[in-house]
């Protein structure tokens, strides 16, 4: 059963026809490679497929069952990192972390916190409003909850690796590949070369006019 | 419950991180008032006249310029987006936002509304009159701006938008709460006038959470 799969997929935006006809579908331990130019749809796609926006039609799957209908299930599964952070910056960075898993009903404690932050090289500026952090401290902190929300099903990223020094690269490219081999399924765009010693999907969107 | 619970503590927290800019809405209303008895001058039967309507209308108006603030930072820096798939129901968070707002950015205005009742000569009866008037009157402005703040929270200026949209809303609200107050000076009863204020305010509670969850998706495309 896969983890997610579309039908038929087709998204306008502004009068153009992003894609149409998109079948895709991911299996626990797959990752998924969307490339593409800019303003070709890839992070139109991955909001259509984590439900944030309606498709103009087709359907997206979650386990076989339509996401909408899903409820809580998928959102209790599914880690969607996205172009806005989703951090506060007057908040701290374990503010921040702490409220993200309790809204997302995610059990963890301020140790659990302050130690992920520790492997993301953010010793010493847990406490410090997000705002006054650099735009790569300000990221980590936002894929802390890659950490945090261990038994998610499914990851959507959108170009994670944005604005991240060499040392938080590899350290994310670590985290995904022990995580696809833990029977995780990933979705990702990327415009760095995505160089994973992992078997990889691509799917390949066209810019249209 | 859990995650309802966390947003609450997070918008309190955040609300004081940034209580300069919940100061704002309270000076303006302050200002606006004190105003009046230097413009129209300090004859205390007019000032008892125009007062109720003053200190309502500058109510509204300072309502409004806070008001953005609701959605506006979760939506640009993405919480929104984060908290609309985290499961929890959006009607319901949507609601202890609205609530946080008023809170943090109207209860002010009815806790120094003595002072400016002070100000406008305004007798004790038409006092509590306005104070009852002001308690169940206020969510409602809360509630439905919270609809419209969802609506114009995508585009980039909606700020005057949001107010054309909500004054006219607003003029049914105003014309009951001072005729309430209005009552209150003659020493008539005006518990008709509250009651229908109070259904007002039933109405929108019971509505206005599933409008603003929806206009919040709407805002996401």
């Amino acid at each position: 059963m896969a983890v997610l799969s579309t039908q038929n997929l087709s998204v306008i935006k502004r009068d153009r026809l992003l894609f149409d006809q998109v079948n895709l579908s991911v299996d626990s331990g797959s990752l998924l490679y969307v490339k593409g130019p800019n303003g070709a749809g890839k992070t139109s796609l991955l909001r259509v497929l984590t439900g944030l926006v309606e498709p103009e039609s087709g359907i997206v799957f979650y386990q076989d069952k339509k996401i909408q209908k899903c409820g809580e299930d998928y959102a209790t599964n599914l880690v969607y990192f996205g172009h806005k952070l989703g951090v506060s910056g007057s908040l701290s960075a374990v503010e921040n972390l702490q409220y993200w898993c309790d809204s997302h009903q995610v059990k963890v404690d301020t140790n659990t916190i302050y130690q992920t932050l520790e492997k993301l090289n953010l010793v010493g500026l847990e406490d410090i409003p997000v705002a006054s952090l650099s735009a790569g401290q300000q990221r980590r902190t936002a894929l802390a909850r890659l950490w945090l929300k261990a038994d998610a099903k499914l990851w959507i990223l959108d170009e994670p690796f944005t604005a991240l020094d060499v040392q938080g690269i590899n350290v994310l490219s670590d985290k995904l590949i022990d995580y696809l081999s833990k029977g995780g399924a990933v979705i990702i765009t990327s415009h760095q070369l995505l160089e994973l010693d992992y078997p990889t999907q691509e799917l390949t969107l066209e810019y249209r006019i | 419950m859990n995650g309802l619970g966390a947003l609450l503590r997070r918008d309190l927290s955040l609300a004081y991180r940034q209580r300069a800019e919940l100061m704002q809405p309270l000076l303006f209303f302050i200002l606006v008032i004190t105003l009046f008895p230097l413009g129209v001058g300090p004859e205390p039967n007019t000032l008892k006249m125009i007062g109720p309507g003053v200190i309502w209308v500058a109510a509204i108006l300072s309502s409004l310029l806070g008001l953005e603030r609701l959605f506006r930072d979760d939506f640009q820096d993405g919480s929104l987006e984060q908290l609309i798939l985290s499961g929890v129901p959006l009607a319901a968070a949507a609601l202890v936002k609205v609530f946080v707002h008023w809170l943090t950015s109207i209860l002010p205005l009815i806790i120094i509304s003595p002072l400016l009742a002070l100000f406008l000569h305004l007798t004790e009866p038409m006092y509590w009159a306005l104070v009852f008037t002001l308690l169940i009157g206020t969510p409602i402005l809360s509630l439905i701006g919270a609809i419209a703040v969802g609506l114009t929270v995508g585009l980039n200026r909606g700020g005057v938008l949001l107010a054309l949209l909500l004054l006219p809303v607003f003029i049914p609200l105003l014309i009951f709460a001072t005729s309430a107050v209005e009552s209150a000076s003659m020493q008539l009863q005006y518990s008709g006038q509250l009651a229908i204020i109070g259904a007002m305010f039933l109405f929108s509670l019971a509505l206005a959470p599933f409008a603003i969850a929806y206009a919040l998706r709407v805002s996401q495309t």
